[in-house]
């Protein structure tokens, strides 16, 4: 083989690599990302039952209904709405009524998001940054709820989720451990 | 005082970094040794300063000196001395002192064994480096400066994240850095030649070895994180894709790349422009990571916007090295001599593909980690990528990688022979069949997917044995003959096996893992038994201790198999009265390369514990074989001809040098 020949080889292998990673990776952008939604957007944007999606928002204190066998009901709260959620599973140690929370799962035909992943991101001054930036945008940010989370990106703000096994593959905010 | 000092400490290796930053180039430009042989001493002197600042603050810490900001804000007086220690690098300002610190330690390293170096090269190379570690020090002293006194002393501190309070802290933060920063080693020594306009064969023996010892604490860095957060987090997750894990994944696979290429430049002087390039991404992307875990870019992209001193200080950093280099790069590189010609089907070959596919596996990372951020600051939206996209992008490209590495270390330089190389791995591609059958048998109507690519694993393993039997006549020659070339074989062989074999053990892990992990959820009182995976776990009763700086709830499990009393497990749940948080510590129970893991929930009313138990099958293994390929690299670093600082040797070692 000329040099020209070896040459021309190696740019069309890589080429054809290349053109299969971009095909990979469009294929799943379409199928593997998941949207953010808030209470209000939800009720707005008439999500379809069963398509997935992020949740986020405030647990709306007072809500929180332990059943039987770690099942849980709670609402999730925003300017203007609430959803009802449920669960099963262990809620993550940081999950508290009035704090931020995004629960990823999708919507039943009776309008209870069901929720297979819960996580809560926050510690006394950190919350979700999701939940933190919808907060805001609707003008519901409490200066208390970010005084730190603002200047010290890296305190670690700890990071929790709990999952359902049979589930979707783990997907985790883990600011914490970097 | 000490605060004081520490600052001041910082504030001078400012100065001398400045000064290690012109006076060499200039030497360099006006052929004055003297001048050149500023960079030495200046590179040892800033790590003697720097390395007196850390010290002050690890003293600030030690001694609980809550009048500045830094030890009152994550330290507590109660908390236990390693976890003083360690908090020091548990914060933004502390980490990035680490992170500078190490950069002076690479720095000195290079001054103090680099006598062999080619003089100007040397000049520049600590430069380039002193160009990085200003950049980072103005950093430190304007934005995140950990010295600040408060006016007003508390008495007592904050205590820093509970979950950071672990011994995984100790190691897992310095050894990323060790690697990350290792990185800046091969990005000054590919900016210096780019500068100097010429590279020499010295180059390429010098990059390999940083480069090599950066990744082998990358690599190290990344297994200790993911174990940390198997145990710590209380789920039994052990990758996550989450973009801080992404931030260290993506300068490893281009460490990776970058290594095998550096091989090909060393023996056969080919793909110089290309090692170049691979040395300043690699680097690039260590500082791609740095922005994204420090900037809080991540956290918020509001917080980025509001208080953006910090990102907009590191972003500007990440450009100005980033677009400098490569402009460099894009300006020299044509001038640059090219080299060894190879066949497609080569060992040469062979190492461009892994490149390829190294990198493009690389580039998916990127785009999965970026793409998010990118979405939401020009259009609003909010959207999360996690493992589905990358188990649909990354692995795929990994799959072929694979298979083609049992063939890669038996083709021949220059032109190979891939029939030959094909028989000789038959005797691996039985193994792997054989394995594929028996699971396949054992499993049957399982996924497929689980067989065949353990069989994959098996194949890299047996692939890599097989060329060792090759190389050391194992089979052919009397065993005697076989082990006196075995001996005589170089270091950096064994180092190839190790790590190629690394690769296929960690494969095995995580395809167990996930394929066959089991898990038990549920609520248990005292005396309740749980059964998984054919053990049987007693919650035998729950207890409450007092530890150093938090309380604690300790149930007591006790495991049988089939009857027969095995262990106790405890795992329990921590409460930090300084934050008002809880962490949970699970328990885990090793037998052979599968654990048991317990963690707890939630206490209700009626005194039950929720309880979340997991088997998981030969776990153990995805952090083994890390720990192998980081063996292997050691080998080869160990290789006489590789051995940092080592004199060049006397004769060529092997017959492999090229033959031009």
């Amino acid at each position: 083989m000329t040099r020209r020949q070896r040459r021309l080889t190696m740019i069309g292998g890589s080429l054809a690599v290349l053109a299969v990673a971009a095909a990979l990776v469009l294929n799943a952008m379409r199928d593997s990302i998941v949207f953010f939604s808030t209470p209000a957007a939800v009720a707005e944007k008439h999500i379809p039952a069963g398509k997935r999606f992020r949740l986020g928002g405030l647990v709306q204190p007072g809500s929180l209904v332990r059943g039987e066998d770690l099942a849980v009901r709670f609402l999730v709260a925003d300017d203007s709405a609430t959803l009802p959620v449920s669960y099963k599973g262990i809620l993550p140690d940081l999950f508290r009524e009035g704090q931020g929370v995004v629960a990823e799962g999708a919507l039943d035909t009776s309008g209870v998001f069901r929720a297979d992943t819960v996580l809560a991101k926050h510690d006394e001054t950190y919350m979700p940054k999701d939940v933190a930036d919808a907060l805001k945008k609707q003008g519901h940010w409490k200066d208390s709820y970010g005084a730190k989370a603002a200047g010290t990106p890296e305190k670690p703000g700890a990071a929790q989720r709990a999952s359902q096994t049979d589930q979707a593959p783990p997907r985790a905010d883990r600011g914490a451990i970097q | 005082m000490i605060a004081e000092a520490g600052h001041y400490a910082l504030v001078l290796a400012l100065a001398l970094a400045l000064i290690q930053s012109t006076v060499p180039i200039l030497g360099a430009r006006w052929r004055d040794p003297a001048l050149m042989n500023v960079a030495r001493s200046t590179a040892l002197a800033q790590l003697l300063f720097v390395g007196a600042s850390f010290a002050a603050l690890v003293t600030l810490h030690v001694t609980s000196d809550f009048s500045v900001v830094n030890v009152f804000e994550n330290s507590h007086s109660l908390k236990p001395l390693i976890y003083k220690i360690t908090g020091v690098w548990g914060n933004h300002e502390g980490s990035m002192l680490l992170w500078v610190s190490i950069l002076a330690l690479f720095g000195g390293l290079v001054a103090g064994f680099g006598n062999n170096l080619p003089l100007s090269l040397r000049a520049h190379v600590l430069a380039v480096q002193a160009w990085i570690a200003s950049a980072f020090y103005l950093f430190i002293l304007i934005t995140s400066n950990p010295f600040l006194r408060i006016a007003n002393p508390p008495i007592e501190g904050r205590d820093l994240n509970p979950v950071l309070q672990d011994i995984g802290l100790a190691v897992h933060p310095p050894m990323l850095y060790l690697g990350y920063v290792g990185f800046s080693i091969s990005f000054s020594f590919a900016v210096a030649a780019l500068l100097e306009g010429r590279i020499d064969a010295a180059w390429a023996r010098w990059v390999r070895p940083w480069t090599l010892l950066a990744w082998i604490f990358l690599t190290l860095g990344i297994a200790m994180g993911s174990y940390w957060a198997y145990y710590e987090l209380g789920w039994g997750g052990w990758w996550f894709w989450d973009p801080v894990e992404n931030a260290s994944l993506m300068p490893w696979l281009a460490g990776t790349a970058l290594l095998h290429s550096a091989v090909v430049m060393e023996k056969r002087d080919a793909l110089k422009v290309w090692t170049i390039l691979l040395s300043i991404l690699t680097f690039s992307l260590s500082l791609l990571g740095t922005f994204l875990v420090r900037s809080g870019v991540l956290t918020s992209v509001h917080a980025f916007a509001t208080d953006p001193t910090r990102g907009v200080f590191i972003l500007l950093i990440l450009c100005i090295f980033i677009g400098g280099s490569l402009t460099l790069y894009a300006w020299r590189a044509p001038a640059l001599k090219q080299g060894g010609l190879f066949a497609p089907i080569s060992r040469e070959g062979a190492l461009v593909l892994n490149n390829l596919f190294l990198t493009t596996a690389c580039a998916t990372v990127f785009i999965g980690t970026l793409y998010p951020l990118a979405l939401e600051v020009l259009t609003g939206d909010k959207i999360s990528v996690g493992a589905p996209f990358f188990n649909l992008t990354f692995a795929p490209l990994f799959l072929p990688l694979m298979i083609a590495v049992p063939f890669g270390p038996l083709l021949a330089w220059k032109r190979g022979d891939l029939l030959g190389a094909a028989q000789r791995l038959v005797a691996a591609g039985v193994a792997a069949l054989v394995a594929i059958a028996v699971l396949w048998a054992w499993t049957r109507g399982g996924s497929a997917f689980a067989p065949l690519a353990i069989g994959l694993a098996v194949f890299v393993i047996a692939g890599a044995l097989s060329d060792l039997a090759e190389r050391t006549g194992l089979f052919r020659l009397p065993l005697g003959a076989a082990t006196r070339r075995a001996r005589g074989l170089p270091r950096s062989a064994w180092g190839t096996v190790f790590a190629h074999a690394g690769v296929g053990v960690a494969l095995i892990g995580i395809v167990c893992e996930t394929t066959w992990n089991s898990e038990y959820i549920g609520s248990m009182k005292p005396d309740d038994v749980a059964v998984i995976a054919g053990y049987q776990l007693r919650l035998d009763g729950v207890t409450q201790r007092q530890g150093p700086n938090y309380r604690e709830m300790v149930a007591q499990f006790t495991v049988s198999l089939d009857g027969e009393r095995l262990s106790t497990m405890t795992p329990s749940k921590r409460s930090f009265t300084t934050r008002g948080s809880t962490t949970t510590e699970a328990a885990l129970l090793t037998r052979g390369a599968s654990q048991l893991y317990i963690s707890l929930g939630e206490t209700a009313a009626d005194g039950a514990i929720a309880v979340r138990v997991y088997h998981k099958p030969m776990v153990l293994l995805i952090w083994f074989g890390p720990v192998l390929m980081a063996f292997g690299g050691l080998l080869s670093l160990s290789d006489r001809r590789l051995r940092v600082g080592a004199p060049k040797p006397a004769k060529a070692v092997r017959g492999l040098q090229a033959a031009e």
